[in-house]
């Protein structure tokens, strides 16, 4: 499956778990999926300045009776932690597509300590945490987790590996 | 700059007076107590924790609920923290969306210290910068009487300045689940 696929199959999977708000932090991994929600009549695509910001949203969406996602960066996750005792508290669904970076040929050391630390910090915050290391995996992961995140009413994160999304080529 | 006299719970209690079915959205802190003082309401969502969020839970109600009308009544200090939500909820231009500032210039549950307001920011300056096409400033009661039909019809800003004073505590319910479960099901979304 090439990568322009699993991405298409994400996107299908979400329009199928009735996602019609998409908060998101500009990200490269992210790009396809978030051009399709701008490009889709049933989904709003919501830009955000910071990511914790798309928790509160999601929470609001589900008070509203809509389901909600969240697409990131490793990088973000940091940021989200204190903002995850909202769907815990209240027992609401949280889903988040993460794209890892730090990981596999990271060029920028910068992008290292929250990737590493990414799935301890979500795991440790309550958060289930599922990975995806191939593309064939990607479509089916998002279903399970969606499937979790609403039917369970949990937080649920799906990491999508650097090596999957292809690590960032700053050096020609 | 200049301080706010307005007595909060009487702010309060005229914005929620007749609330009918607006969706009420209050930020940590005094908000909270604020609001479920002017009455309980299956419809009032309120944070007790989650600082900064309560804008964008409100963009989310909003968007979801085009055909109802949301409110979030929220401090100085809580507003501060999410400052960058005033960017992402102008970025959509939701029309039934209003948020109401109670600005005493403190943050009142962690000893009263003064806020960014009472230094030198403008929130009402820093959401028009933002987008937001309405803000306005209350700085008296009739003032206040004057915005709470327009919160409810318009997309409207508002910082309204009251008075740092502490109230008598009033404790609203504070169980996230119940409190999520019973909004949801007041404005007839079924259980999943």
């Amino acid at each position: 499956m090439t990568e322009l696929k699993w991405q298409a199959a994400v996107f299908a999977e979400l329009k199928r778990a009735g996602i019609r708000q998409v908060g998101y932090v500009p990200d490269a991994g992210h790009a396809e999926l978030i051009e399709a929600a701008h490009a889709d009549n049933d989904m709003r695509a919501v830009v955000l300045t910071t990511e914790e910001e798309g928790i509160a949203l999601a929470a609001g969406a589900w008070l509203g009776g809509q389901r909600s996602v969240l697409l990131m960066q490793s990088s973000g996750v940091g940021n989200c932690i204190n903002m995850l005792s909202l769907p815990i508290n209240c027992r609401m669904p949280f889903l988040t597509l993460v794209t890892m970076r730090g990981e596999w040929g990271e060029f920028n050391p910068w992008q290292v300590p929250m990737g590493s630390a990414t799935p301890g910090v979500l795991e440790r915050a309550g958060v289930h945490v599922h990975r995806v290391d191939r593309p064939e995996d990607a479509a089916d992961t998002v279903v399970a987790a969606a499937s979790l995140a609403f039917d369970s009413r949990v937080p649920v994160a799906v990491l999508f590996s650097q090596r999957l999304i292809g690590a960032k080529v700053f050096v020609k | 700059m200049s301080e706010g006299v307005l007595d909060r719970r009487a702010v309060a209690a005229t914005l929620l007076k007749d609330a009918g079915d607006l969706l009420v959205v209050t930020g940590l802190g005094s908000t909270t107590y604020d609001a479920g003082a002017a009455g309980d309401r299956d419809e009032n969502f309120y944070l007790w924790g989650a600082m900064g969020g309560a804008a964008m839970i409100g963009l989310g109600l909003a968007l979801a609920q085009p055909n109802r009308r949301v409110l979030v009544m929220t401090g100085d200090g809580e507003m501060l923290m999410g400052m960058g939500s005033l960017a992402s909820v102008t970025a959509q231009r939701p029309d039934n969306l209003s948020i109401a500032i109670f600005d005493n210039a403190r943050f009142g549950e962690t000893g009263a210290q003064r806020s960014h307001t009472a230094y030198s920011t403008d929130l009402g300056a820093v959401a028009a910068a933002c987008g937001w096409r309405d803000t306005v400033q209350a700085r008296t009661m009739a003032e206040v009487e004057a915005l709470a039909p327009r919160l409810r019809t318009e997309a409207l800003f508002a910082v309204i300045k009251i008075s740092a004073d502490e109230v008598p505590r009033f404790l609203p319910p504070r169980d996230g689940a119940q409190l999520a479960s019973r909004f949801r099901r007041a404005i007839g979304i079924p259980e999943p």
